[in-house]
Parts: C-alpha cells; structure tokens; sequence
C-alpha cells in the first residue's frame, strides 16, 4: 500500500513538474524573505540582511535539485535494472519466451472478448439519446412481448402522455423486378415518424413527410444504404426515380445513413410507410406490428409502463376483446437489441477472465520458481549491500517488462481474435447485431487492455516481493545450496497450483455443462426427420396469382415438377418451415363450449397435402388432407398431440370442430387426423398446440417448400431453384438450404454453439496451463528433494515408497483443486443458467466426468516427475554436493 | 566564529515532526522554532529543511496547504498526518535507545 501510494506520487510529481518547482521556489522565497525581515526589524541594514538571509538559507540550486532527488525515480538504476531484466531474458530465452506467450493468450483472449461486451452492451444504440428510447407493446401471459395490432397502435398514440412520439414498424417481404427477373428483397413497413423518433435522417433525399402514412398515401420508400449501393450504384439520381415492388411503382424518396441499422427488422433494404392496411391489419384483434417511442424527459419507464398498461386495459374493454388478457409492456430498446447476446457475452468474458487469472498465475509461479533458483545470486547481491528496496525493484521491473511484452503481444493477438470471431458469426445473424461493426480495437478496448496489463504487471511484480519480504536473505547465504526448498515457496508455489487446477476445472464443468446443452438441443425431438431434406422460399407475385384456381394450379405445378426431379422423393409446402418461430398464432375457441377468458392461442400452419408425409411427421389418428380439399369445400383441420392433449383431453378429437375468427371471417374448422408433435417453434422452446390447415383452402402467396429427397439434399438446392425459375420467372426464390442447415442457423442453436465451442477451447487452454503449473510445482519440488530421495534410499526406501512420496504431494494439490473448484463451478453454473438447455447446474455427469479428466491429467503430469525421483542414483544424489 | 555542532545524521526528519505535533507551520516557521526550542543550539542549514519536507510529504507522515499568512502572503503549511504521529512515536524511541547506548558507552569509556 504505502509504496504503491508513494509510487502513485512521485508519478503524480513527474507528471506536473513544473509545478513541483514553481512552488518549492515560491516556498523557498518567501522563507528567506521572512528572515529577512526578522533580520531588518532586529537592527541590520536591508543589504546586510539580504546576504546574511541568503548564507542562512544555504545554496538555493543545491537544496532544489536535493529536493527533486527525494521525489523522483532513480532515472539510472531504473534503467539499470530493465537492462539487467533483458540480459536474464537473453540468458533464459525459452523462459521468457514462454512467459510472454502465456501472457500474451490470457490477455489476447480477455481483451478480445471485451471488445464484444464493449460494442454490445457499453456502447449505446446509434440513435439519438438512446436511453429514452423504449420498446412498447401489448403484453400477455405467454408472451411478455406481444405484437400491437394497428388501431390499438393509433389509440395508444392518441391517448398516452408518457412518449413524445410513438411509432410501429412491421416486417416486410417484397418482388422487385429487376432486369434480370424478380429477386425477392426484405423490407419494413413504419408509421411516418419511425426515423425522427429514432433520431435518424437520412443521407440524401428526405424522410417522410407527414400524411404519407395515412391510408390511400403515396407509394414512397427509402433506401437502405446498401440498397442504395447494389442496386442503384450509388447514384444521387436515384431520389426521384420509382422502383417496382410487388408489381406497384414505388418513388425513391431518400437514402438512410450508412451506419443505420435497426435490428429488429434484420436487414430489411426498403422502408415503406404503412399507408394500405390489409384485411387483417384493420382489424383490432390482428397483432402484427412493433412499437417504439421516445419516453419524454420527465417521464420514468415505470410510469409509462402504467399508463400504457391502463391505456392496453381500457381498450380491451371498450372494445369487448376476448380471449386475451393484453396489458403492456415498455423495455428499454437495447434490452430487445442486445437482450439475447448478453447472458453468452458475459459469460465469455467471464470465461475469459478465469483463462488471464490462469495465464497471470502460472506466469507468476513460473517467475517464483526462477527467483527460487536465483536465491544464491540474491543473497550475493544482499551481501554486496543492495538493499531490499533494490532488490524488489528489480524483480518489479522483470515483472513489468513481462507484462508489457504479454501485453503488446496480447493486443495484437486480440486483434485477430475479433476479426475472426466476427467472421464466425453467420451473416443472417449478423444483421441482428448491428454492434458488430464496432468491434475492435479501439480506446475502450485499449483502456482494457491497459488495465488488465497493469493488474497483470502488479502480480508479477508483487509475487517476488512476497517472497523477499518473508525470507531472511541472510540466511540463505549461510545455507547457501541447493537444499531444502523453503517452506514459503513450497506454500505458495502449492497455492497456486491448487488455483489453477480450480479455475481450470471451473471452465471445464462450465465447458462441459454448456457442451451437453448443445447436444441437448440438436437432439431435441423433432418428430421429423430433418436430414435429406431441401428447402427454399418463394413469393408469389399476388398480381399474377390471385384467383383461387391460379394459386391452386401453381401449387399442383410446383409439386408436380419438382417431385419429377431425379432422385426427388416428395414434396411440399408450408407458410412456414418448422423450427423457426413460434409465430403465426391463432386464437382458437371449441365450438359449443363456454368462451372463458382464457389463452387458447395455438401455432397456425398452412400446408398442401404432400408436406406432413414428406416431413415424415407420423400421423396418430385419422387422416391427412386430400388434393380435393380446396376453397370450395369444408374447412379441415390437422392437429398436433400438444393441442390434443390441451383441449381434448379424454376425447376423441377427430370430428370436433375447432372455431377462429382470423381477419374478421369466422370459420370452423374439423379435425380429420392427429400428428405426432413437430418442432415448429426454437429448438430451446417448448412445442406449442398446432393447427394445420389445407393450403388450398387458404391460399398464401409466400410459402415455403420442402423436398425429400434420397440423395445430398445440398444438391438438389439449385436444381431446385432452376425449376422454380422455370415454371415462372417472377416467382421470388430465396433461402435455398437443407433443413440441417436451416436448423443449425437458427439463432438458438448458433448461440449454443458458439458458446458451447468458446467456452470449450477456454477450458482446454486452462486445462493445459494448469496441468503444466502443477507439473512444474511437482517437477520443481523433486529437484530440490533430490538430496533428501537420494538419502531415504540410501537407508532402504523403496523406489514404491519414492513414487508413494511425489505422488501423494501431487495427490493433495490436484484434490484440494477439484474440491475448490467444484464447488465454485456450480456456483458458476448457476450463474449461467440462462444458457443451459436440459442440464442442472449441479449435473452430477459432468462434475464426475471433469473430476476423472483433471484428475487423470494431473496425475500423467506428477508422474514424469515421480519417475525421476524414483529413477535417482542415491550415490549420485548424495555426491551431488 | 564558532562552529555549532552539526546535527546528529537522521534527525533532522524527528525534529521536524516533533515541532508540527503542536500546530501545522510554514518551512520558516519550522527553523525558527527549532531554533529556540534548542535555545539556539541547533541551527540546521535553514534550505536544507525543504529536501526533507519533500521526502516527508512523499511518505504522507506530513501533508501540506497553501494558505495566507498573518502578514498576508502565501505559503505553505505543513501539519502532521496520522501516519506522521505513529513514526514520530518509533523515531523518539529509537532515538532514546541511540543515546542512552551512546551514554553507556561514554560511561564505561571513563570507568576503564
């Protein structure tokens, strides 16, 4: 404490020199000034005085550069002693060497991993003021965040008080034809003032003028930057020209900011406002847009919170609706943006903390063992009078020039860790992260860095003054071999062994737990059978397809042609591939059976007759659609065992009828047949009730195919994109992929494995540097044993006995590690448990399993040492001296 | 003109702390104070009060002030800290135990 606090001083007076000077000067004046006087008043002429003042005072050069020497570093010896480091380096190059690289991993990984957490959750939104800016939304039981629907979107703009500006934003798919044929493009569709309430303008052009989101407004949009780049090339002129969505000329109106990104909306490149409401979006009860707002200055989220959940309930009751019991919801933006990175961030850099406090020990061990073999040089130089302040320094600056090197090397190796780790990120998921972009190396990273060199710096600087201050220097001369070890080194050298070894098996359960939830997930229950199947996109133009009989031709001619493809097994369509979302929800109500208020919201899908077999969904009862089952008949409905269970239980449910009141049409449905559950929500979510429903009957114009086929399904893709294009060119085809692949890339799974992956390479890295830590506490200890083995052999001790004595050291250090540190990787774990997918905390499986690998790992690393010991030629070891 | 015994090596810092026990005082201060208290038998290189000072205020046994004095002018005042008071307590004792060795030795010098 105090020579740090002294240290921080003198750096503080280095700092500001001149004005050290400037007032020791003032100071130094004003005394001979005072005796001046004193001088005059008792009789002396002002002269006399003057000189007689000045000789009192002695030389007033001398006493300043005095001064300055008190409070200055010692400019020489600090040289001296950097000098002396770098020639111990050079003698011992693989020490330092390792030293260095060891270092330099810890902190590359740690600063690396901190310039995720930085650009994620430290840096703020790119928006204006953006801590004001809330998500606000309908909120339900289920779903804490639950879609507006567009007329309580109105309302809610006219009656709340808490926000200055409210606004909603819906996704959007798009054809936009291009010279070369439809290419389907992602869009969003915003209320007028979605950019002002952000706080972005754009670039070139304007932003919308109020009214153009009012219904029958004109047909407007703005461009994305990079819309803007690869399909106008960037062009000024572009502003003022129409492009053609959807079959309808839209005009150009203006170009966003480069930097703009709105995660929500994924890379959505054409921003419409909402100026024509479907059928659906009239209605009160059909939820399908987003809400934003900018909290007025005096106003808390809390109390916004409470108007709007006021507002929500007033509505709902105004206007008699059911079946839901909608309040609000209003969180921070970020928490929408960010939210779902956040637990995997902080748990990496959690990991990556473990990993440097690993790195930073073992070097530290590695520089308490050198200065261990350094005792007798040390004693010399005690000898020769340095003092222990000299000494300690000496050892400090062999630790900084460590840390310094570690600390270079370790940014530059940060460095090509976050490039590489953006570029694992897939670029679906990428357009959700828009803070990507910002990671890097940068002054907060760097100010981590630095930071983390200094605490790095300050323990191994630290770690031989430890053992300075403990050891009496004297003594050692006078023992002066290479003796007993002392029993402070044997302390904390142990000590730090058994840290590593719990750190180490702290990442290892945390890698393990997290491994297992990965396994866990790929291995959920589908109830299909994802592998040879292809699946891809396509839009429908509406203005080309939008009698009953075209729509149901296309679809009897997609499967047609497709199911004659070579090696194709079967095909179908869905409005959506499953493990997605949970989206597309309807409410549902059973026929003749009181309407409580309850939440009877089931998954909705629409799906033509060959999709269920070609899934391979196994049907449980009743039947599957037939061709026949079109616009004309009946509705027919298949459900899964979940909404069985649910709302049958006990009931045979094939000839019920389910009611749903979608856009205004009530309709009723009957149950021919009963699935086995697919997985059509994410993977980490539990099946909801589903309803599928005969695509024929409801005609939808953005759908999705899917082919089984008995080869690589990755083949067929652009065979299957090809026929596609064939039987129509202005059919919008994207997303060709396997549904492996689908399912890989979904955001649950790529989370898991990212973090199941880092997390893992992190404990395989403590692993080894903890392991080779206790290796070198051991390998250590028998050298400087030698003597006393060579002794007890010669007196009869069995080479059994010697292994016994290595191993039983080795033995204690690794079991007092793993009782450490099991302990703290449940508590770990717990924290973590956001993360963690079909797997306690506490999972007995992987504790036992990193226990027996620490284990085994430690004792293959004791063992070398053992052998040598049991290996020495007690003459050898006895003549040795 | 005669010449005043010198100080004693390292004492100068004791002397220092001693006088500030009773109230925090400018660098003149310190020396005039000294001065007579010793009833003008110390009389230290009046400038070379300032390396020492330096040296106090590094090891925080000191802090010091900018303040005005009676005449009205600046200077800097020093008071003792806490950390001061508990090495003046070490430096008094060990200084007491130098002199009543050097005493001993005196003494058994003129009994031989």
């Amino acid at each position: 404490m105090n020579p740090l606090t002294r240290f921080l001083k003198k750096l503080l007076i280095l700092l500001c020199g001149g004005r050290f000077g400037s007032e020791l000067q003032e100071e130094m004046a004003f005394h001979r000034a005072q005796a001046e006087e004193e001088l005059v008043s008792s009789g002396m002429t002002p002269e006399a005085a003057h000189y007689a003042a000045m000789r009192q005072f002695g030389n007033e050069t001398k006493l300043m550069e005095q001064s300055h020497e008190e409070v200055t570093f010692r400019v020489e010896t600090v040289v001296q002693d950097l000098r002396f480091a770098l020639r111990q380096w050079r003698r011992n190059l693989g020490f330092a060497l390792t030293a260095v690289l060891i270092l330099a991993l810890g902190m590359g990984v740690s600063v690396a991993i901190f310039g995720f957490v930085d650009a994620a959750l430290l840096e703020p939104l790119p928006y204006a003021n953006p801590d004001r800016l809330m998500s606000v939304n309908e909120s339900n039981i289920e779903e804490p965040r639950w879609p507006l629907s567009y007329l309580d979107y109105l309302d809610w703009q006219r009656l709340n008080k808490s926000f200055s500006s409210l606004d909603v934003y819906g996704g959007a798919g798009y054809l936009l034809r291009t010279p070369s044929g439809a290419e389907p493009v992602e869009g969003a569709r915003v209320s007028g003032s979605f950019f002002q309430t952000l706080g972005v303008r754009p670039v070139l052009g304007r932003d919308f003028n109020p009214g153009e989101d009012r219904p029958g407004g004109p047909n407007v949009v703005i461009l994305s930057y990079g819309a803007w780049l690869h399909h106008f090339g960037g062009r000024r002129d572009a502003v003022g020209q129409t492009v053609d969505l959807d079959h309808d000329a839209y005009t150009i109106i203006g170009v966003l900011p480069r930097a703009f990104a709105f995660a929500p909306s994924g890379n959505a490149e054409f921003w419409v406002p909402i100026n024509s409401l479907s059928h659906h979006e009239q209605m009160r009860t059909f939820y399908n847009f987003w809400g934003i707002g900018r909290l007025r200055d005096a106003v808390t989220m809390k109390a916004a919170l409470a108007e709007m959940a006021a507002i929500a309930t007033q509505l709902q009751r105004q206007y008699g609706v059911t079946g839901r019991n909608l309040t609000a919801s209003v969180v921070p933006l970020t928490e929408i943006i960010v939210g779902d990175v956040r637990p995997i961030l902080l748990t990496l850099l959690g990991g990556a903390g473990l990993l440097l406090l690993i790195a930073c020990v073992n070097v530290a061990s590695l520089v308490l063992v050198r200065s261990e073999s350094r005792r007798r040089e040390i004693a010399v130089r005690c000898a020769l009078g340095a003092t222990r302040a000299r000494l300690v320094r000496l050892f400090a600056s062999e630790g900084l020039l460590f840390a310094l090197f570690g600390n270079l090397a370790g940014l530059i190796f940060a460095g090509v860790i976050m490039q590489f780790l953006g570029r694992l990120v897939p670029k679906d998921m990428a357009s959700n992260m828009p803070f990507l972009g910002y990671v890097g190396l940068n002054a907060h990273t760097g100010a981590f860095a630095v930071a983390v060199g200094l605490l790095a710096a300050a323990l191994l600087a630290v770690t031989p003054m430890v053992r300075l201050s403990f050891q009496k220097v004297r003594d050692e001369l006078a023992s002066g071999d290479r003796g007993a070890t002392g029993p402070l080194w044997r302390r904390l050298g142990a000590n730090m062994a058994v840290v590593e070894l719990a750190v180490a098996v702290v990442l290892l359960a945390g890698a393990g737990l997290l491994g297992q939830s990965f396994y866990r997930l790929l291995h959920v229950p589908l109830g299909f059978d994802p592998n040879h199947l292809a699946t891809v996109r396509v839009m429908a133009p509406g203005t080309i397809y939008h009698s009953d009989e075209q729509t149901a031709g296309l679809y009897r001619e997609i499967v047609g042609r497709v199911s004659s493809l070579p090696g194709v097994q079967s095909a179908g369509m869905t409005s959506l591939l499953p493990v997605q979302c949970n989206c597309n929800i309807d409410a549902i109500q059973i026929p003749g059976r009181p309407s409580h208020d309850e939440h009877n919201e089931v998954v909705e899908r629409h799906v033509s007759t060959g999709y269920l077999p070609t899934l391979k969904a196994n049907l449980v009862r009743g039947r599957l659609f037939t061709e026949a089952e079109d616009a004309s008949r009946p509705g027919v409905t298949v459900i899964n065992q979940a909404l069985a269970r649910k709302y049958f239980t006990g009931e045979d449910p094939i000839g019920q009828r389910i009611a749903d009141n979608e856009g205004g049409h009530p309709s009723e449905w009957e149950i021919v047949g009963v699935v086995e559950d697919v997985h059509e929500g994410p993977l980490d979510v539990d099946t909801w009730p589903a309803e599928y429903f005969p695509i024929n009957q409801t005609r939808d114009h953005y759908f999705s195919l899917a082919v089984r086929t008995g080869q690589d399904a990755g083949i067929l893709l652009p065979v299957l994109v090809n026929t596609l294009h064939q039987i129509d060119p202005n059919l919008g085809v994207s997303d060709e992929q396997t549904m492996n692949e689908q399912i890989e890339g979904t955001q649950a799974a790529l989370l898991h494995r990212f973090s199941a992956w880092l997390v893992g390479g992190f404990a395989l890295m403590a692993l080894v540097l903890g392991v080779v830590g206790l290796y070198g506490v051991i390998a250590y200890s028998v050298s400087q044993r030698t003597r006393e083995i060579g002794v007890r052999m010669a007196l009869g001790a069995q080479r059994s006995s010697v292994y016994k004595l290595v191993m039983r050291q080795a033995g204690w250090l690794t079991l007092a590690g793993l009782a450490i540190g099991l302990v703290c990787s449940v508590g770990a774990a717990l924290s973590i448990r956001s993360l963690l997918f079909g797997v306690q905390a506490w999972d007995a499986v992987t504790l036992g399993c990193v226990a027996v690998l620490l284990g085994l790992a430690s004792m293959a690393a004791s063992f070398l040492p053992a052998r040598r010991a049991a290996l020495v030629n007690p003459t050898d070891a006895l003549r040795a001296e | 003109m005669s010449k005043k015994p010198d100080l004693l090596p390292g004492t100068l810092d004791l002397l220092i702390l001693k006088t500030l026990t009773r109230t925090p005082l400018h660098g003149y201060g310190i020396a005039l104070s000294i001065k007579r208290l010793s009833d003008d038998v110390l009389t230290v290189e009046e400038g070379s009060l300032y390396p020492a000072l330096q040296r106090l205020l590094l090891r925080s046994w000191v802090k010091a002030e900018w303040k005005i004095t009676e005449t009205n002018r600046r200077a800097r005042f020093y008071s003792l800290t806490a950390a001061g008071r508990k090495q003046l307590g070490i430096e008094e004792s060990q200084f007491e135990q130098m002199i009543a060795a050097i005493r001993r030795v005196l003494r058994s010098a003129q009994e031989v």
